[in-house]
């Protein structure tokens, strides 16, 4: 599921999913969730009656009036049915596209953890927290759980989309499985960890699909806020009822004693149903849910899957990042950047030995020497049997890996290690080399000294390679108001210097689990939101203390289940798309409040001097727009349901972001949604009414 | 507008806004219990022993429910007192002119009126009240009422400022700081200000004088007992006026001693008590947005809501001057209206000549603004139009700048709303100086706001269907619903100002109105002590480039559209039946 398509609203198969569900979203009990769209429900319903009255001779109106205002009042809260169909009707694709993967396969339970246990053969859906299970190549692993046993290559595409398999093994942090992915080869042990129903993929799915979707503290307080405006709106027009009754008596009364025709009327309950529906603020009342939703699809789009709606809504307000320097701000691994030759030796034998330690050295600072090697001096790499070498591994006990050539034992290693080694074989360690490698550190860089038998050749300088664009991305979130906090085991002098180098605001270097916990907690205790990703179990306490965490899901079950999202990518970097979405989605939110109320403001001045023409003729002057009478309430009731379908991709895509300041982020939206939605309708509702009148 | 019209509005403000600072930051010491110049001294004792006569502590906090309880109960057995002594004040002293008891619905809707700091009047002062009643009741409450907006707002800055606390201060010692050290000082010396001008301050019986030219009174006109009558001695009503006039300005209450209220020369007798009591009116609600900039440690915040009070109260003051100076459209061809050196010009009809149609618009829009029911002209002669704009002022809910206390706790429910819906544009969930808002915030400023006008609403509603209610209006047609709307309007925001033209003292009009005043105050009340309470409880987020900026001209604008459209515009469709309907009218040349 999860290549990252660009978003195509109106998707054939996900279009009509969406048309007929917001045919079965008419239903009032669905309706009644949303206090802004149920008045308008009910206001169809009023109108549809009046239209019944109305035909069978008894209409407070024309008939076509009722008739029209009716079917668009019906378009309304279709429209806004459709808009949340929409919204979800992506993560229902999805949805069930996970449901195959989760297919009730036979597991083999194991009596206890040993590949040769005795097993028997059960459903998946019987598994229970805690059963020891066997799956071997091929087999699709039935549940969640920890790996206990062996190792396996395991294609976790189904989740993840990312189709080359990744290892699983005992121990460590690579011992999480997921329910639904697949052993490719070699054997597995598998602790079971969830009980059916509380899966990973069962969460996930109904993530996806909405099902569990209960409405965020801030959505909850918006609308509040909407139904207080609402009542507010609704008493406004309702009281005009009373009010047109006396004028219009009070003008009769008056046209009578002139011995004139008594032409005042009270005004049409219909008009004032389709009044109420206009002010009310339905655009956003309409594609409120949907907004949640999308926010949350987007997100999925991203490859993270959040646990809630509210975790996505406290991204928005992250004010702390904390990034793990590696992989996150820095590449992966440190690169040999520089040889620095010991007083007296060339530096191009250093090169030599240097390359010639590391060609069996399959790590990427390993190959990066030989590849700096050969850039350096156009040394090839050469094969390591051809030399008749021995390659020596790295060890905990030794600290250093090498290559024996035929009477020339190369070593590398840390200072320490080094001075160990050449002392032990009776030479020196040369102070200038030692000041050397305190002054790498002091830069940052991890100094690897090379030796020869006694003789220390010099220093290799690794370098963390600060990540291409972080710097210019930190200034971004700098602008934002969100700190930045890298986290890394380094010493502070390292962490320091790859700090500055990478612009973040702030640095814990040495960081155990516990200094980690701590800085959440002070953060925290300023009134702090704060922001993190991890995957390590010593990961956990940490994120579970944090607002929004962020869990890899190469990393463990613990740490997956003590975050509140779950990264499918595994991608650190993710973190700040995370806050991003998060931030979106509210904007989404405002702006289209924005708009919604905004549009008031002509809907006055298109219903309002019409809507008395018959008691104070005099009132048409305030027709400003001069819409023609007979369809200016109507026209202004179609643009009022029109605008609903135009924002629906405003909706679900969310409004243009893009990391600024805030107070140039309320410029923004202010003038394009606030300016704009008190411009749009005068527009509109002239252009309507003009088409209107072109077929009248 | 002439240049008369641009030196008064702009003397006004001037003089204000240089007061808001000094009193601002004096209103601040009294609340923070700093040091009062020696004021504190020489009113220290009394405080003590005030508190000491009470049993209260002065180190006592209480939680929101506590403050609001205590707020009640206090406001309660104030309208306990004041029915009483309205009910048996033919029997208590200090009654030279004979008052009787005055008739239950009426005593109902004046206590009501005069604890919430309406003062909305259904009846006569100097008909109807006794020297004893005005004092002890009247003024009392004119007293009392305006420190519990005083004290009600400083619970709501202290719930902003203080973090994961439930204590919001005192009631009872608030209100007897605000009453000791900001009311009773500033009052003493206005009252002699206005004895000084002519203002009447004595217990004496009312002074019967021969007429100099007797006449002969037409007779009514309907009524067959009626006959020409000759008066040849009049009856001229005095009492202790200076005292109540002072609070009755400084309190933003606004329940005149005379019927005409400051129309009256005892009340108002010259253009600078004129002066002096607009700029009463205006001092403490202004100079409370500089107490709250300091108090929340940060005066910005102060001054941008003292900017979007001011720019309200302007954008509505001045086309009412515009509109009281062009005068009558329909008389233009009979007569001049043009200002000259001989006559102030446009609309006379119901104005002070000592004043004219300028001070008359300034002081009447002044009055509106702040929820002071006190009038220098009569708003039922007002054109439409110029009667439309002290209405609307009335309809923004009371905020600009509205009442002593009350104006300011509105306009934050504003300001939150503002919060949440320019905070989501940001990207953030809102905050409002580093308090988050949240649902229960949202809940309560939402009824804040939703009150005042429904109840404005539902009670021309009411009136305008029902024989009681249309009885009372004396103009047909659009003029006499606005007369209808205006006072349900002016009792539904606690302004109290009448529109008049409307018997309002029957009882559908004494009781409806009595109860819509008190559920108007009380639900304006408890929202914002409800919202002190929980964010008090909060922890203080600090800010930072992404948090919103609330001092800023953009937040000031977005501030004033949202009060626009939430609440003026909801007014428009009732505007337009009333006020708007009938100058249309007058432009198209009917009557």
């Amino acid at each position: 599921m999860a290549s990252r398509k660009p978003l195509n609203l109106f998707q054939g198969d996900i279009f009509r999913r969406a048309v007929r569900d917001a045919l079965i979203k008419l239903n009032p009990r669905h309706q009644i969730r949303n206090p802004v769209m149920f008045v308008v429900f009910l206001g169809a319903i009023l109108t549809t009656a009046l239209f019944v009255q109305s035909l069978a001779g008894h209409g407070e109106a024309p008939t076509w009036f009722i008739f029209w205002i009716s079917v668009w009042l019906w378009f309304t809260v279709f429209f806004a049915n459709f808009a949340e169909a929409m919204a979800e009707g992506r993560g229902k694709a999805q949805a069930d596209t996970l449901r195959r993967a989760r297919r009730d396969t036979p597991a083999r339970k194991l009596s206890a953890p040993q590949r040769a246990a005795a097993a028997t053969e059960v459903p998946a859906s019987t598994l229970r927290k805690g059963d020891i299970i066997l799956c071997e190549a091929g087999d699709s692993i039935p549940a969640d759980g920890e790996v206990v046993g062996g190792v396996a290559s395991v294609d976790e595409s189904a989740i993840t989309g990312e189709s080359a398999p990744v290892i699983r093994e005992a121990g460590g942090d690579r011992s999480s499985v997921t329910g639904g992915t697949r052993v490719l080869s070699d054997w597995l042990i598998i602790r079971v960890g969830a009980n059916p129903g509380e899966a990973f993929l069962d969460r996930m799915i109904a993530m996806v699909e909405g099902a569990k979707r209960q409405k965020t503290p801030n959505e909850i307080a918006l609308n509040i806020l909407l139904a207080g405006f609402t009542i507010v709106c609704l008493l406004a027009t309702a009281t005009l009822l009373p009010y047109s009754i006396y004028s219009a008596a009070a003008v009769n009364a008056a046209l009578a004693a002139a011995g004139k025709a008594m032409v005042a009327r009270a005004v049409p309950i219909t008009t004032l149903v389709a009044l109420l529906v206009c002010l009310i603020p339905t655009t956003i009342g309409g594609l409120l849910s949907a907004i949640g939703i999308a926010g949350m699809d987007r997100m999925i789009q991203a490859n993270v899957i959040a646990t809630s709606g509210r975790a996505v809504e406290a991204a928005g307000d992250v004010d702390v990042l904390l990034l793990d320097k590696t992989g996150t701000i820095t590449l992966g691994n440190r690169q040999a950047v520089a040889f620095h030759p010991a007083p007296g030796v060339a530096e191009r034998d250093l090169a030599d030995a240097a390359q010639l330690s590391s060609l069996a050295d399959e790590t990427p600072e390993g190959r990066s020497i030989v590849v700096l090697a050969k850039n350096k001096y156009g040394m090839r790499q050469r094969d390591i049997d051809d030399l008749g070498a021995r390659f020596v591994p790295f060890t905990a006990q030794t600290r250093m890996s090498g290559v024996d050539l035929p009477g020339r034992p190369i070593r590398k290693g840390a200072d320490s290690a080094v001075e160990k080694y050449v002392c032990a074989l009776g030479g020196s360690f040369p102070p200038a080399v030692r000041s050397k490698a305190d002054e790498i550190s002091r830069q940052g860089s991890t100094p690897l000294l090379v030796a020869q038998g006694p003789a220390v050749l010099g220093t290799i300088e690794l370098k963390d390679i600060v990540k291409g664009g972080i710097r210019e991305r930190f200034a971004e979130l700098r602008a934002m108001g969100i700190k930045t906090v890298m986290v890394t085991g380094d010493n502070p002098l390292t962490a320091a210097a790859i700090a500055a180098e990478a612009g973040v605001d702030d640095f814990l270097a040495q960081a155990t689990p516990e200094t980690k916990l701590k800085l959440i907690r002070d953060y925290q205790q300023h009134g702090q939101l704060v922001a993190m990703t991890g995957d390590g179990t010593n990961d956990a306490p940490a994120l579970a203390q944090a607002d929004v965490a962020v869990a890899m899901n190469t990393g463990t079950q613990a740490a997956k289940e003590a975050g509140n999202m779950v990264d499918l990518d595994s991608n650190p970097t993710k973190l700040i798309e995370v806050v991003e979405t998060g931030k979106q989605l509210l904007m989404t939110r405002g702006a289209l409040t924005t708009f919604s109320i905004a549009n008031d403001v002509s809907k006055y001045f298109a219903i309002i001097p019409v809507m008395f023409a018959s008691t104070y003729p005099a009132l048409t002057r305030l027709n400003i727009m001069d819409l023609n009478p007979q369809t200016a309430v109507l026209s202004a009731v179609i643009f009022n349901a029109l605008i609903i379908i135009a924002l629906i991709p405003v909706a679900l895509r969310g409004v243009r972001y893009r990391p600024r300041p805030a107070h140039e982020l309320l410029w923004n939206n202010i003038l394009i949604y606030g300016v704009g939605g008190l411009l749009a309708p005068f527009i509109g509702i002239k252009l309507i009414d003009l088409l209107l009148n072109i077929r009248f | 507008m002439t240049g008369e019209a641009w030196i008064s509005i702009g003397l006004l403000m001037l003089v204000v806004l240089l007061l808001v600072k000094p009193v601002g930051a004096f209103l601040a010491r009294v609340y923070e219990f700093q040091p009062l110049f020696g004021l504190d001294k020489l009113f220290g004792p009394l405080e003590r022993g005030i508190y000491r006569l009470c049993g209260i502590r002065m180190d006592d906090e209480q939680n929101w429910k506590q403050y609001a309880a205590a707020c009640l109960v206090f406001n309660f057995l104030g309208f306990l007192a004041v029915y009483a002594i309205q009910r048996l004040q033919g029997s208590l002293p200090l009654n030279p002119a004979g008052m009787k008891a005055v008739p239950p619905s009426l005593a109902f809707n004046t206590a009501a009126s005069f604890i919430t700091n309406t003062n909305w009047q259904n009846y006569a002062g100097e008909s109807t009240m006794s020297y004893g009643t005005q004092m002890a009741a009247l003024t009392v409450q004119n007293f009392l009422s305006a420190a519990t907006g005083m004290a009600i707002l400083v619970a709501l800055i202290r719930g902003l400022v203080r973090k994961t606390t439930s204590g919001i201060g005192n009631f009872w010692v608030d209100v007897t700081r605000s009453v000791l050290y900001v009311l009773l000082p500033i009052c003493v010396i206005f009252s002699l200000i206005l004895v000084s001008q002519g203002v009447p301050q004595t217990l004496e019986r009312y002074v019967h004088v021969k007429l100099v030219e007797p006449f002969v009174a037409p007779a009514v006109a309907s009524g067959a007992a009626s006959r020409p009558e000759a008066v040849a001695s009049q009856t001229i009503a005095v009492g202790p006026v200076a005292s109540q006039e002072a609070i009755k300005e400084l309190g933003t209450n606004g329940g005149g001693f005379f019927n005409a209220n400051s129309a009256h020369p005892f009340e108002n007798p010259t253009g600078l008590t004129n002066f002096l009591e607009e700029t009463a009116i205006l001092l403490i609600p202004l100079a409370f947005c500089y107490t709250f900039g300091r108090m929340v440690g940060d005066t910005r915040q102060g001054w941008a809501i003292l900017a979007a009070m001011v720019i309200l109260l302007l954008a509505f003051m001045i086309p009412c001057v515009i509109t009281e100076q062009a005068g009558n459209p329909l008389l233009a061809k009979y007569c001049n209206q043009r200002p000259t050196a001989l006559q102030p010009g446009g609309n006379m009809e119901g104005k002070e000549a000592r004043l004219g149609p300028v001070n008359s618009a300034i002081f009447d829009s002044t009055a509106t603004g702040t929820s002071t029911g006190a009038v220098n002209s009569m708003l039922d002669s007002f054109t439409p139009l110029g009667g439309l704009f002290p209405l609307w002022l009335i309809q923004l809910s009371e905020v600009a700048p509205g009442g002593i206390g009350s104006g300011l706790y509105g306009m934050l429910m504003f300001v939150l709303v503002t919060v949440f819906i320019a905070g989501l544009m940001i990207g953030r969930t809102p905050e409002y100086l580093g308090k988050k808002i949240e649902a229960f915030e949202m809940k309560m400023a939402s009824i804040a706001i939703l009150v005042p006008p429904s109840l404005a609403l539902l009670g021309t509603a009411v009136a305008c269907v029902i024989a009681q209610g249309v009885a009372g209006i004396a103009n047909p047609g659009a003029h006499g619903f606005t007369e209808i709307l205006y006072a349900m309007t002016s009792q539904a925001n606690n302004n109290g100002s009448a529109f008049a033209g409307l018997n309002g003292d029957t009882p559908f009009y004494n009781i409806v109105g009595g109860l819509i005043m008190l559920i108007a105050r009380y639900w304006t009340i408890i929202p914002p002590l409800a919202i002190a309470g929980s964010l008090a409880n909060k922890k203080i987020v600090p800010a930072g480039s992404g948090t919103l900026s609330t001092h800023t001209p953009l937040f000031v604008f977005v501030l004033l559209g949202i009060i626009v459209v939430v609440v003026a515009l909801t007014f428009f469709p009732a505007l337009a039946l009333g006020p708007l309907a009938e100058q249309l009218q007058t432009f198209a040349g009917h009557f």
